[in-house]
């Protein structure tokens, strides 16, 4: 965001948006969750891009790294990362389905149907990595 | 038995006398079909005349009684006081705006970014009247009327902490209504009005708080025109980028 000084005229009263705005409304608040989840996303990449190169360096410093990942502040990390994860992606497809026009003929496909579309893409996708995996 | 009366408490502000606002609290009858306007009303009338604030219509139709109603955006003449009971009902000028006095907020600035979306139908050549009306079906009426029922009321502006920290913002009700336009068939501006949505201090200032969709008076979601906006420009850059045409037809 940019901030630019704005010319302020005399007699008129201008009100400062203190630091806690975020705080006034639970949408605020919500939406200041969502802009936090990315650090926690961001953190665990960070990790999980360390995961491959230690699987890179060999079996032995992959199993050091894993017992470090077992510790319980780590545990700790991935459950509020998960959960955070989750928040994101919940918001994230409802609020695709108000961004994303979908067109069926003359018709606009309602929103909550394209909410469902993503959500079932999910459920899929999802299954399908966890068989990749389980296979694997 | 007496009226029973219900409390509001009202932001005053003299200009030129007070160096900030202040509340000042009214007992007024509390009326099951009394919005937030007609107890204001009743204070000018009965109370204190000095009171300042704006409203024309009483029907949600002007846009011109917008205040914060307990920290919420509201048209004040859809307030009812029966949704506050047992109250006291705070009642303050719109936020983000500066205040003139009292319950009076300057809007010059809306004003001015309003004209700069260009919102009205831009076309390259006038038709002479003698060939008749631009018409339109139904599905192209469609496509834009929802943004077209904003009452620039800027109770949108009062909800986004976006243009209340970074008033350079152009701001929902002005992109949604730039937006409007670029969707009608009837219009051939979207090359002059693209620019201004799309510049820095338009749609990519815009974080999507949402807050400017929900409280919208009249069912107008201009998160959903600004994050389409976005979406369109990055379109275009990409083909911009992509196709050695520029992506231009």
């Amino acid at each position: 965001m940019t901030t630019a000084p704005r010319a302020e005229q005399p007699g008129l009263y201008y009100p400062k948006l203190p630091a806690t705005w975020w705080l006034r409304r639970p949408a605020y608040v919500r939406f200041m969750l969502r802009e936090l989840s990315s650090v926690f996303i961001a953190i665990f990449l960070v990790v999980f891009l360390i995961q491959i190169y230690r699987l890179g360096q060999g079996p032995e410093a992959y199993a050091a790294f894993l017992g470090t990942l077992r510790s319980p502040g780590w545990i700790a990390f991935h459950v509020v990362a998960l959960a955070f994860a989750l928040y994101h992606s919940i918001t994230w497809f409802n609020l695709t389905a108000v961004v994303q026009v979908v067109r069926f003929g003359e018709r606009q496909v309602p929103p909550r149907l394209v909410a469902a579309a993503n959500y079932v893409l999910w459920v899929v996708v999802s299954l399908a990595i966890l068989l990749f995996v389980l296979r694997g | 038995m007496s009226e029973e009366t219900i409390t509001l408490e009202v932001t005053r502000y003299r200009p030129g006398q007070d160096r900030e606002p202040r509340a000042q609290a009214f007992n007024v009858p509390f009326r099951k079909d009394w919005v937030v306007l007609d107890a204001l009303n009743h204070i000018k009338d009965r109370m204190d005349g000095t009171l300042s604030y704006r409203w024309s219509c009483r029907m949600g139709v002007c846009g011109s009684c917008g205040m914060m109603v307990n920290g919420v955006p509201k048209l004040t003449c859809a307030a009812f006081l029966r949704d506050y009971h047992p109250g006291p009902i705070r009642v303050e000028p719109l936020a983000n705006f500066p205040v003139v006095r009292d319950l009076v907020i300057a809007m010059d600035d809306f004003m001015e970014k309003l004209r700069r979306v260009k919102p009205w139908i831009i076309r390259e050549r006038e038709k002479p009247v003698a060939e008749g009306e631009y018409l339109q079906t139904p599905a192209q009426l469609d496509l834009y009327k929802q943004f077209s029922m904003c009452i620039n009321c800027m109770l949108c502006y009062a909800a986004c902490p976006v243009y209340g920290l970074d008033p350079v913002f152009i701001g929902p009700a002005a992109i949604a209504l730039g937006y409007r336009y670029n969707l009608d068939s009837r219009d051939e501006g979207y090359r002059l009005r693209q620019p201004i949505l799309t510049e820095a201090v338009g749609v990519w200032d815009c974080t999507f708080v949402g807050e400017c969709s929900v409280v919208c008076p009249k069912g107008v979601d201009p998160a959903a025109a600004i994050q389409r906006t976005k979406v369109a420009s990055a379109k275009e850059w990409f083909m911009s980028m992509l196709l050695p045409w520029g992506g231009k037809q």
